[in-house]
C-alpha cells in the first residue's frame, strides 16, 4: 500500500498519459473508421478494394506488431519525424499505431450498422435526388451510428486497455509504471496490481455505463 | 473470492500440465547439481557474442560457454543443461522464484541486486560504452551526448546514468531489444546506443563498416553469476569453478571464440570477489 | 453488393467518370507504395541477406515453428477456458438470484476493464506471493487470456440470449422445462449460433492477444520468431512482415471458417 501512496504522482501521470492516448486515438479512429466505411460502400471498386484490404490487414495483425511497424517502419525507415522531442515523437507514433488498428474495428462496426438501416431509407433518399455522398452523410450513416453505439463503446474500452501496449514504441504509460513498480516493490505485487486495475476500472466502467445508456437512448425505434 | 479460487484452479492446471523446473527445492545449487545431475540456467537469447539462440536451436556465446564450464565443474553434463531465456527485467525474479538455478546473462553485480540474489564472480569486467554510426565524428564520449538521442533497452539502467552524470540534455529512448535500437540508429532517427562495450561489440561486428564502438568506457560493470540469495555453498563452488576456468586457459579461449572476431581487445581474467 | 442501393447504377457518363476516379485512386495508392519502397530501399530493407534467412529450413525449425506452436497452444487453451468461463458467467449473470447475479456481474465487469497486459504481469509475478507456486509463462498468458476474453464472451452470450424472442423462453416454460433446461436446451444453443460471427472475431482477438506473452518471455511468434530471427540476422522489418503475414493468414482462414459455419449453421 505504501508503494501506491508513495508513487501517487507518477501513477497519476501515467494514467493521464493513458487518457490522452485514448482520447486522441479514439477521435482519430472514429474519423478514419468513418472514411474507411464510406470507401467500403463506395461505387468505385478500387476504393472498396483498398479499404477492405486495409481492414483485413489491420484487424488481423496483433497490435504489438502494428505498433512495432509504426515505430520501426514509419519512424526509423520512412524517416518520418513528428517532433524533435523523443517523448512527443513516441506519443504520436503510438497514436498513429492505435488509430491505424482501432479504425479497422470502427469500420467493421459501422458497416454492420449500415446493414441494419432498412433499404427503403436509401431508396427514398435516392428518389429525392440525393447522390451517394449525401445519402451516406445525411440518411444512412447517422442511423448506422445510432445502431452501433454499444459496439463503439466496446471498441473505446478496448482502445483504453490497448494503450498499455504503447510501451512497444517507448511511451511510458500505466503498464510501464506498473512493471517498474513491481521491480522496485516486489513485496507489494498484489496491492500494486489492484491499484492499477482500479485505475482502469475507474476509466472503463463509466464508459461502459455511459455507452449502455446512450445506446438505449439513441436506438432507432422501428 | 472468485479470483482466488480461479487462481487455485490454474495452479492445479499448471501442476498437471505445464509443470516446469524448480519445484523440488534444494538449499544450494550444489545439491541440485549433485542429486539431479540437471540444471536450468538463465541466459540471454538475443545478444550476439554473449547469449544468442542460433538457427540450429542451440545457445551460443561467451556467457553460455561460462555456464557450461561451471556446470561441468558442478558435475552436470552440458547435455543436461536446460538453457532458459531471460531478459534484463526478469533476472532477479527468475532466481528468487526458482525458475532458474543460476543466471549467466551479462548480469552486473550491484549492491541493489545483492539484496535479492547472490553473486559469484565476476567472470568478466565490462564497461559502459557507446555504439554510433561509423561516420559519426562528433560523438566521442558520454559528455558529447547533449541534445542527442540515446537508445537503451527497457529494464537496464545505464541510459539513466548517462543523463544524470554526463549529459543532462540527452534524450532517452527505450526499446525492447537491441536489434530495434540498432535499426533506429542505422535509420538516423537516434544517434547512439549505450550498454556494456562487450555487448556493443557484438552488434558492431554484425554491422561491420556501419557501426562502431566509441571505445571510451565510462563505468565498470562486473558480470557475476546470479544465484539464490544466501546460497553460500553454491557461491563458493561456482567461484572455484571460475577460478579453474581462468587458470586453465578455457576462459581466454571462450572469450576469443565468442567476441574476438569483432576486434574487441581481450582483457585479462578478472579478480574474483568472494564475499 | 448488399450496399448497391446506396447509389444509382451509373449511366455512360457515370461509368466514364468512375473509370477516371478509379485510375486516380489506383495511381495515388501506387505512389504511396512507391515512396515506401524507395525509402525502405535506401535503408537496405530489401537486401537479399535480410530476406533469404526467412526461407531457411533451420530458421523455421528453431524460431518460427516453435513460436507458432506457442502462439497456437496458448490460443487454443485460452479459447477453451474462455469459452467455459463465458458460458458459466453469462448464465450466472442471468440468474434469478441476486446473490449469484451480483458477484458474477462484478467479476465480469472487473476483468473486462483490466488490460490483459496487467493481468499477465500480475499472474506471472504475483502468483508466488499469492499461492506460493511459480506459474509458468504459459499459464500466466492463458490465465490472462481466459479472464479477459472469458468476460467479454460472457457479455456476448448474454446479449445473444437477450436478443432471442421472448416466445422461446415462454414456450419452453409452457412445455414444462425447468429453469436450467430452458437455458441449456433452448436459449444457449440459439444464442451461441446467433453470435457465432461475434464469437469468432473475439477468438481472433484472443489469438492476437497471445502475442503479449512475449512480455513475460513466453515463446510465441513475436518473441521467439521476430526477436530471435532479428538478433541473428538483424532484419527486424522483414521478420516482422513475415510474422504479421502468418497472423493475417491464420486469422483470415478463421474468419472464412466462421462465415461458412455461420451460413450452414443457421436453422
Amino acid at each position: 500500500m505504501e508503494a501506491l501512496l508513495f508513487e501517487r504522482d507518477t501513477i497519476l501521470a501515467a494514467f493521464w498519459m493513458t487518457v490522452r492516448l485514448t482520447a486522441i486515438s479514439a477521435l482519430g479512429s472514429l474519423a478514419l473508421g468513418t472514411v474507411l466505411t464510406a470507401m467500403r460502400v463506395a461505387p468505385l471498386a478500387s476504393l472498396r478494394g483498398a479499404a477492405s484490404a486495409y481492414v483485413s490487414v489491420a484487424r488481423n495483425t496483433p497490435l504489438t506488431l502494428v505498433l512495432l511497424f509504426t515505430g520501426l517502419g514509419i519512424g526509423a525507415n520512412l524517416g518520418v519525424e513528428l517532433s524533435d522531442d523523443i517523448a512527443t515523437n513516441n506519443f504520436w507514433l503510438a497514436v498513429i499505431g492505435l488509430t491505424a488498428y482501432t479504425s479497422a474495428f470502427v469500420c467493421e462496426a459501422l458497416r454492420s450498422g449500415l446493414n441494419t438501416v432498412p433499404v427503403g431509407q436509401a431508396e427514398a433518399a435516392r428518389s429525392l435526388g440525393l447522390g451517394f455522398v449525401k445519402t451516406l452523410r445525411l440518411i444512412t450513416l447517422p442511423q448506422a451510428f445510432r445502431a452501433v453505439v454499444a459496439p463503439l463503446g466496446s471498441i473505446l474500452i478496448a482502445l483504453t486497455k490497448n494503450t498499455t501496449i504503447a510501451l512497444v514504441v517507448g511511451v511510458s504509460e500505466a503498464s510501464v509504471r506498473m512493471r517498474e513498480m513491481i521491480e522496485t516493490y516486489g513485496d507489494q505485487v498484489i496491492e500494486i496490481f489492484l491499484g492499477f486495475a482500479a485505475g482502469f476500472v475507474l476509466l472503463c466502467l463509466p464508459m461502459g455505463l455511459l455507452f449502455g445508456w446512450l445506446s438505449k437512448r439513441m436506438a432507432v425505434a422501428r | 473470492m472468485f479470483g482466488r479460487s480461479l487462481f487455485a484452479v490454474f495452479s492445479v492446471m499448471v501442476a498437471a500440465t505445464a509443470c516446469g523446473g524448480g519445484s523440488a527445492s534444494y538449499a544450494s545449487v550444489v545439491d541440485k547439481a549433485k542429486n539431479d545431475k540437471k540444471l536450468v540456467i538463465g541466459v540471454k537469447a538475443d545478444q550476439p557474442g554473449l547469449g544468442l539462440r542460433t538457427p540450429d536451436g542451440a545457445f551460443a556465446g561467451f556467457d553460455v560457454e561460462v555456464a557450461k564450464y561451471v556446470a561441468k565443474e558442478l558435475g552436470v553434463d552440458p547435455a543436461n543443461i536446460t538453457f532458459k531465456e531471460t531478459v534484463s527485467a526478469n533476472r532477479e525474479a527468475f532466481i528468487e522464484q526458482g525458475q532458474v538455478d543460476m543466471v549467466v546473462a551479462t548480469y552486473s553485480i550491484t549492491d541493489a541486486r545483492k539484496q535479492k540474489v547472490s553473486f559469484a564472480g565476476p567472470y568478466f569486467v565490462a564497461g559502459q560504452d557507446l555504439l554510433v554510426r561509423a561516420d559519426e565524428a562528433a560523438l566521442t564520449g558520454p559528455e558529447t551526448l547533449n541534445g542527442k538521442k540515446l537508445c537503451s533497452v527497457a529494464g537496464s539502467t545505464p541510459a539513466q546514468k548517462v543523463k544524470s552524470e554526463y549529459a543532462k540534455e540527452v534524450q532517452l529512448q527505450e526499446e525492447r531489444t537491441y536489434s530495434a535500437c540498432v535499426d533506429r540508429v542505422l535509420g538516423g532517427q537516434l544517434d547512439a546506443i549505450t550498454t556494456d562495450n562487450v555487448i556493443l561489440a557484438g552488434y558492431a561486428a554484425q554491422h561491420a563498416g556501419k557501426l562502431k564502438v566509441v571505445g571510451k568506457p565510462f563505468s565498470t560493470e562486473k558480470y557475476g553469476i546470479g544465484l539464490k540469495k544466501d546460497d553460500t555453498a553454491g557461491r563458493k563452488a561456482v567461484n572455484d569453478a571460475l577460478q579453474k576456468m581462468f587458470s586453465d586457459g578455457s576462459w581466454t579461449k571462450a572469450l576469443q571464440a565468442s567476441v574476438g572476431a569483432s576486434g574487441f581487445a581481450l582483457p585479462q581474467a578478472p579478480q574474483l570477489e568472494r564475499y | 453488393m448488399s450496399f448497391a442501393n446506396l447509389y444509382e447504377a451509373p449511366g455512360p457518363r457515370g461509368i466514364r467518370r468512375n473509370r477516371v476516379l478509379a485510375a486516380v485512386v489506383a495511381l495515388a495508392l501506387l505512389a504511396v507504395a512507391y515512396v515506401v519502397y524507395v525509402r525502405f530501399d535506401q535503408k537496405e530493407q530489401w537486401a537479399a541477406d535480410k530476406w533469404l534467412p526467412l526461407l531457411r529450413g533451420d530458421v523455421w525449425a528453431t524460431f518460427i515453428l516453435p513460436g507458432l506452436a506457442g502462439t497456437l497452444g496458448a490460443a487454443v487453451a485460452g479459447v477453451v477456458l474462455a469459452g467455459l468461463f463465458g458460458i458459466i458467467f453469462a448464465t450466472a449473470r442471468m440468474s434469478d438470484h441476486r446473490w449469484i447475479r451480483g458477484p458474477a456481474a462484478m467479476v465480469v465487469e472487473f476483468f473486462r476493464a483490466v488490460p490483459l497486459l496487467l493481468l499477465i504481469f500480475f499472474a506471472f509475478f504475483g502468483s508466488f506471493v499469492l499461492i506460493g507456486v511459480n506459474i509458468s509463462a504459459f499459464a500466466a498468458v492463458v490465465f490472462g487470456l481466459t479472464l479477459y476474453n472469458g468476460s467479454v464472451i460472457a457479455e456476448i452470450i448474454r446479449s445473444g440470449v437477450q436478443s432471442l424472442p421472448k416466445g422461446q423462453r415462454e414456450a419452453a416454460y409452457a412445455v414444462g422445462m425447468r429453469k436450467g433446461q430452458v437455458m441449456r436446451l433452448v436459449l444457449l444453443p440459439q444464442a451461441l449460433r446467433a453470435m457465432t460471427p461475434v464469437l469468432v472475431s473475439q477468438f481472433i482477438v484472443l489469438l492476437k492477444d497471445s502475442a503479449l506473452g512475449l512480455i513475460v518471455g513466453y515463446d510465441e511468434l513475436v518473441d521467439r520468431g521476430l526477436n530471435g530471427i532479428a538478433a541473428n540476422f538483424s532484419n527486424v522489418i522483414p521478420a516482422a512482415i513475415l510474422i504479421a503475414a502468418i497472423f493475417i493468414l491464420i486469422n483470415l482462414s478463421l474468419d472464412r471458417l466462421a462465415h461458412r459455419l455461420g451460413v450452414s449453421g443457421r436453422p
